[in-house]
């Protein structure tokens, strides 16, 4: 069967969206991959365009429409397996949390009417608003102004089975910088959303591990607000779980902000592994890049990738791009890609895209056997290769070990 | 002493039709170690599919005939023990690995080859004085393979791996094409400091007689309708320098069903 739907790699410079200046254009990016602009009455029409997310956002799960699987947003979730999260069963269980944090990083645990829940995430869907309104233990990670630990903070989620609500938010005070680490493993049905609020002047790395066990599902919204001039980082690793739905999104509070989301994911035979991604660039003068790596491998595989950048009408000086490639190992994994640009000004820095799903390059594989390396040696430096671009960034040595053991084990599985 | 013995060698590559297409009819050739043989033919006479089935590349499917090295049937191992066995292919278009270093693969290829790891101190000195003499810059070491290299850079970065690999047989497939002057003196220096060292049979594969002015090959064979029609010495060279190949194509087309 053909494994790879979208093949497109497109690359929209400043040059082909400066021509666009003063009008809306709406850039679908998915399999056409085609330059910016380069389509004339996709639409081009005066205001703000209908910006395809975002048609509900609130905290009251009635006020999301019970989704029917046909929706833009849910097309590509199997909504079966799902456990039922969409209609917000009780909590039957909970998940072991502990935080390690360094001085001055202040930890509490808070119900969900706690003012700062909410401050940055209003939920997009019904999984978010159940989390947020459900979750007993909401925990929040508050880093001082100024303050710069040496340590990362670690949140460790360890499901043991059952349905969990979670609610973790961070907050970094201006001219902090820290790292924060969420670690989940273990099994559990859980919706769990995060909250990242970064001050003006601050900087925060938050990497996410989703280690899960193969039973697991979960669902999460990660909210991220980046100050003016302040700086984003985050790592969305997903290895295992049943299905793991995650929503990241980042806006901006001010001009100067800069937020760079990196990921990698390796979907096994029957996972299905979504990341959808939003970057609303409001304030001008903002940066974004994303980059993710997914390896796919086996019968049922299914990777999704939604990539949408919007960049509002006063965003003058935006730099975005946006990446996504995705390697197929074997016959019967699944990839989708789908980029999306919507611009409404043209006075931009750079707006661009590229998408590509590939087969394991059987020449790479031959090229470094010629020179007498054995095949699943070879095979293992081409993945590792793939990631390194991801993995090399993380800077925490344990973490970058760890994932690169995680992916040659799930290699090694290959026989 | 090393011998590649190469005998009625049929092969067929994949096309879209079960049967395949015959490129190579009949090949016999010997190399030893330490000789120098150029294997010379028009475009698509062949010359690139007998340095992919001495390699094992899996598009090439071998009808009939032997390959052996010392002895050794070459076609019964998989293309990592070929090269463990002492095969090297220098290839016309080297394949890009991204994310794979330069140093990485340099030293995962020689432990592999040479059974266990080089030890680190003198492995380093080895890699640079290689790369020195190839006029290759140190950075290259931590580049991706092949990635974004020129044409020239692809060239020497084979010609390096057979400096450190230290084949029994080498076979170049139109390593010369694609280089300026310049590169061209470079890599075929390379060529010929292996070709000094008398432990390397080496098999030069060209269209153009240009690198023989660097290298200088003691056999020169033509190759044309996927057979050696033809062998001798350096001054064959020097006919088909001056005749080209025509006279060899107009004589061999019609020759297919002697396969």
């Amino acid at each position: 069967m053909v494994t790879a739907p979208i093949h497109n790699d497109s690359r929209d410079g400043s040059s082909s969206a400066s021509g666009a200046a003063g009008s809306a254009v709406l850039v679908p990016g998915s399999s056409t991959g085609s330059p910016l602009g380069s389509k004339p009455g996709v639409s081009a029409g005066t205001g703000r365009p209908d910006s395809r997310p975002r048609l509900v956002r609130s905290r009251d799960p009635e006020a999301h429409p019970v989704p029917t699987g046909r929706e833009e947003e849910w097309r590509f979730t199997p909504l079966r397996r799902l456990r039922g999260l969409l209609t917000g069963p009780a909590a039957d269980a909970t998940v072991e949390v502990s935080v390690d944090a360094p001085a001055p990083v202040t930890v509490e645990h808070v119900g969900s009417g706690d003012k700062r829940v909410g401050r940055v995430l209003t939920p997009a869907d019904r999984v978010a608003a159940f989390a947020m309104t459900r979750a007993e233990d909401v925990v929040v990670v508050t880093v001082p102004a100024e303050a710069m630990p040496d340590e990362p903070v670690v949140v460790r989620v360890h499901g043991t089975g059952g349905t969990v609500y979670g609610h973790l938010v961070v907050e970094v005070g201006a001219f902090a910088s820290a790292t924060v680490v969420l670690d989940h493993t273990g099994t559990a049905t859980f919706a769990g959303n995060v909250e990242l609020s970064v001050g003006d002047s601050a900087s925060l790395t938050l990497v996410s591990l989703q280690d899960w066990d193969a039973g697991a599902v979960h669902v999460g919204a990660h909210a991220a607000r980046v100050g003016r001039d302040a700086r984003f980082r985050s790592f969305t690793v997903t290895l295992g779980g049943d299905l793991v739905r995650l929503s990241p999104t980042v806006t901006y509070a001010g001009p100067g902000g800069d937020a760079e989301l990196y990921g990698l994911f390796f979907t096994d035979a029957g996972q299905h592994q979504e990341h959808r991604l939003l970057v609303d660039h409001g304030p001008r003068s903002c940066r974004s890049r994303v980059a993710y790596k997914g390896a796919l491998r086996g019968e049922g595989a299914h990777a999704v990738w939604i990539g949408d950048v919007v960049i509002g009408a006063d965003a003058v000086g935006t730099d975005t791009y946006e990446l996504n490639r995705n390697l197929v190992l074997t016959d019967g994994a699944r990839a989708d890609s789908v980029p999306n640009l919507e611009i409404s000004t043209g006075e931009v820095v750079g707006a661009g895209h590229a998408s590509a799903t590939g087969r394991f390059d059987d020449e790479a594989l031959f090229y470094l056997m010629a020179r007498g390396i054995p095949a699943d040696e070879a095979r293992r430096l081409v993945v590792r290769g793939f990631f390194a671009e991801i993995v090399d960034r993380i800077e925490i040595d344990s973490l970058r070990e760890r994932i690169t053991a995680a992916v040659e084990a799930e290699l090694g599985g290959a026989g | 002493m090393s011998t590649l013995e190469i005998r009625n060698l049929h092969v067929s590559v994949e096309t879209d039709s079960a049967e395949g297409r015959e490129i190579l009819r009949g090949v016999d050739l010997t190399i030893r170690r330490g000789e120098t043989h150029a294997i010379m033919g028009p475009n698509g006479s062949g010359k690139s599919t007998l340095a992919y089935s001495i390699a094992g590349h899996p598009k090439y499917t071998i009808t009939s005939g032997t390959v052996t090295l010392d002895g050794v049937d070459v076609l019964a191992m998989s293309v990592d023990e070929r090269a463990r066995a002492g095969v090297f292919l220098a290839m016309q278009y080297p394949v890009e690995v991204p994310g794979v270093s330069v140093s990485n693969f340099l030293r995962s290829s020689v432990t592999a080859v040479r059974g266990e790891a080089p030890k680190l101190r003198t492995w380093v000195k080895e890699v640079r004085d290689s790369m020195a003499a190839l006029e290759m810059d140190p950075v290259f070491a931590e580049r991706s393979v092949n990635e974004g290299f020129s044409g020239g850079e692809k060239k020497r970065h084979e010609i390096l791996q057979m400096a450190l690999l230290k084949p029994k047989i080498a076979i170049l497939d139109e390593t010369d094409s694609g280089l300026d002057v310049d590169a061209l003196r470079i890599v075929s220096g390379g060529i010929e400091s292996v070709r000094a060292a008398g432990q390397t049979g080496i098999l030069l594969i060209t269209h153009y007689t240009r690198i023989l002015r660097y290298v200088k090959p003691e056999f020169v064979h033509v190759m044309a309708g996927g057979r050696i029609v033809d062998s001798g010495g350096p001054e064959l060279a020097a006919v088909l320098e001056d005749s080209g190949y025509d006279r060899y194509v107009k004589t061999t087309e019609p020759a297919g069903t002697a396969a």
